[in-house]
């Protein structure tokens, strides 16, 4: 509770120093040369706060708003799909994956964000433009945990299913698919902002609707007031995505140890790296991808020494040997 | 059971030789050369040896995880292949945690049973009875992170005879438990096994936990190239309890014995690693 207060103070100050250093006449000019210059600038929250509530009020922000939702959700499904798909599948396939790898490789180092252009040619100005560079967005952050959590599934679990029956689609439908799904959840939240971000900078390419459009109309006409008041909407509604999926992911991981809860295996550390510690993962996985596609844990493990603050290693139980310890 | 083979060995490996191709450049790896074992039906075998000698790989040969370089492996008088799959007659118990962390006690326990098919309600009854059988009824909702190391091990246990194989593979199963719950545990699996009599092929590298339990004691050499060097009948009377059959003279002696027999291949052992 003492924490939410003081989150909310560090907010509350931001806003007070941007109100005080905007608003016409209230302090001498120290910069500008005219009053309103630092408003025509930076806006003012006062007059954000009202486009808001305009917006709000006029139900004029929900039609941009269910457009953009749906082209995030869009590109989200769809990406996360193919990279599952796609994922399991150059897992398991040895020679397509090493065929594969420098296309991979190729298409995740581009700067994905130019292809929106090619996108409006080719799907038109719609909302099939903005879920394609969405998809284009979400399926490697979606691909490459995939691949790494089939390639790292234990081999004694692996065995053990054999040996209990499995056939190979069992296999993969009791062994690779869950344990996927681990690394899967890991990079999920990512996955939603990065689908969010490709909906929003489509529709600031070139749209007739969502909230990406509203802020190209208000800066086209100078209105920073606006700009700001859509850029506010879009965290607000960024925050409200991480939350249900935070939600969705609590409820389909139970079987997971929970931070606290004493962990007698060594498997699922996730959750004790603590709440920052995603980006650090996801960035760490890439890399090992990057450097050889058939994976290597000891480098991983390795990267994720160099990558990680002291203070997250800490957080690691002891003997620690990456996400499933094997002893074979 | 087949009755015109019924006097096969359950399990036999002849002449097993397992070669691993080396990292880069050097030499090719001999695991297991010219190993032969046999176990015959009802039979309780344990196999000690000193660490790092092979016993593992000989396991896995003779579950079919793993194709040995040359030699033959027979399942009740069948020949077993690698390529063609998992020795099915067969229930693995690993010496790593081998559960899946993702499903509760009980879906852990009935994975085998789902995986040939059998409904769900069919499979949860009996799962709910292996469950007890191993005194984990009222834990088949827990995930396997939330239950000790023994609780794990039971469960695992029950995992593996729920399905009901002939031959019993066990690969060092208690190493990781502490000594009282590891003889709790080994006095359950003798009464679990006196019940149906299961061949058993039993991996250790602790002698004592070998005599009290085997009714035969395989000894082998130090690696590479293990092949067994000693083979030890144990008479000790059964029904056995793992805890007191220790102090018994008889158990002495044989311990005596076979320490002998095992002595002078731990130390050629620990010389090699001390040398690498």
């Amino acid at each position: 509770m003492r924490l939410r207060v003081l989150q909310f103070a560090v907010l509350a100050v931001l806003i007070l120093l941007w109100h005080l250093f905007t608003a016409p006449g209230l302090l001498p000019n120290f910069y500008f040369e005219q009053d309103n210059r630092a408003a025509f600038f930076f806006g003012e929250p006062v007059k954000v706060f009202w486009v808001m509530v305009d917006w709000f009020t006029s139900f004029e922000i929900f039609q941009h708003l269910g457009v953009t939702l749906l082209e995030t959700v869009l590109g989200f499904v769809i990406g996360a799909a193919a990279g599952l798909g796609i994922g399991l599948w150059l897992a398991l396939a040895d020679t397509a994956s090493a065929v594969m790898e420098p296309y991979i490789k190729g298409l995740n180092s581009m700067p994905r964000v130019v292809l929106a252009p090619i996108f409006a040619v080719w799907f038109g100005l719609g909302i099939w433009s903005k879920v394609a560079l969405g998809v284009t967005l979400v399926f490697f952050v979606v691909f490459f945990n995939v691949y790494q959590g089939v390639r790292e599934v234990s081999p004694v679990l692996l065995a053990n299913a054999r040996m209990l029956g499995a056939s190979r689609s069992q296999l993969l439908r009791s062994i690779y698919l869950p344990s996927a799904m681990s690394w899967v959840f890991a990079s999920l939240h990512n996955a939603v902002g990065l689908a969010f971000v490709g909906a929003v900078v489509g529709e600031y390419l070139g749209s007739s609707q969502g909230v990406g459009y509203l802020i190209l109309q208000a800066e086209g006409t100078f209105d920073i007031n606006t700009v700001f008041a859509g850029i506010v909407v879009l965290t607000a509604f960024a925050l409200v995505l991480d939350a249900v999926v935070g939600a969705i992911e609590r409820r389909l991981m139970t079987w997971q140890p929970k931070a606290g809860e004493t962990e007698t295996s060594s498997l699922g550390a996730g959750e004790a790296r603590g709440r920052f510690s995603r980006k650090w993962a996801t960035s760490v996985r890439n890399e090992s991808y990057n450097s050889r596609l058939s994976c290597s844990v000891s480098r991983r493990r390795s990267l994720w020494r160099r990558l990680s603050p002291p203070s997250f290693r800490r957080m690691l139980p002891n003997g620690w040997k990456g996400r499933w310890a094997v002893d074979w | 059971m087949n009755g015109a083979i019924n006097d096969a060995p359950a399990l036999a490996l002849e002449d097993i030789t397992c070669r691993f191709a080396a990292r880069e450049g050097g030499a090719a790896y001999t695991a297991v050369s010219h190993a032969t074992l046999t176990v015959r039906a009802g039979e309780f075998v344990s196999v000690v040896g000193p660490t790092g000698c092979g016993k593992s790989t000989l396991l896995n040969v003779a579950a079919g995880l793993l194709g040995p370089s040359s030699g033959t492996i027979k399942v009740f008088g069948e020949p077993l292949r690698a390529s063609a799959g998992v020795n099915e007659r067969a229930g693995y118990m690993f010496q790593a945690d081998a559960l899946m962390p993702w499903r509760t006690g009980l879906d852990n326990v009935i994975a085998g049973l789902e995986f040939r098919g059998m409904s769900r309600a069919k499979a949860m009854a009996q799962g709910e009875d292996w469950l007890r059988r191993v005194g984990l009824a009222g834990f088949g909702d827990r995930y396997p992170h939330q239950m000790s190391g023994g609780m794990r091990k039971r469960l695992a246990l029950a995992q593996t005879l729920i399905l009901s194989p002939d031959i019993l593979l066990m690969d060092e199963p208690f190493s990781a438990l502490d000594v009282q719950t590891r003889q709790l545990m080994e006095n359950e699996l003798l009464a679990l096994w006196a019940a149906d009599r299961k061949s058993v092929l039993f991996i250790t590298h602790d002698l004592e936990e070998a005599i009290a339990l085997s009714d035969r004691v395989v000894v082998l050499s130090a690696g590479p190239g293990t092949r067994p060097i000693g083979d030890f009948k144990i008479d000790l009377p059964r029904p056995r309890d793992v805890s007191e059959i220790r102090m018994a003279p008889a158990f002495v002696a044989l311990h005596k014995e076979i320490w002998g027999a095992m002595k002078e291949e731990v130390l050629k052992a620990y010389q090699r690693q001390k040398a690498a």
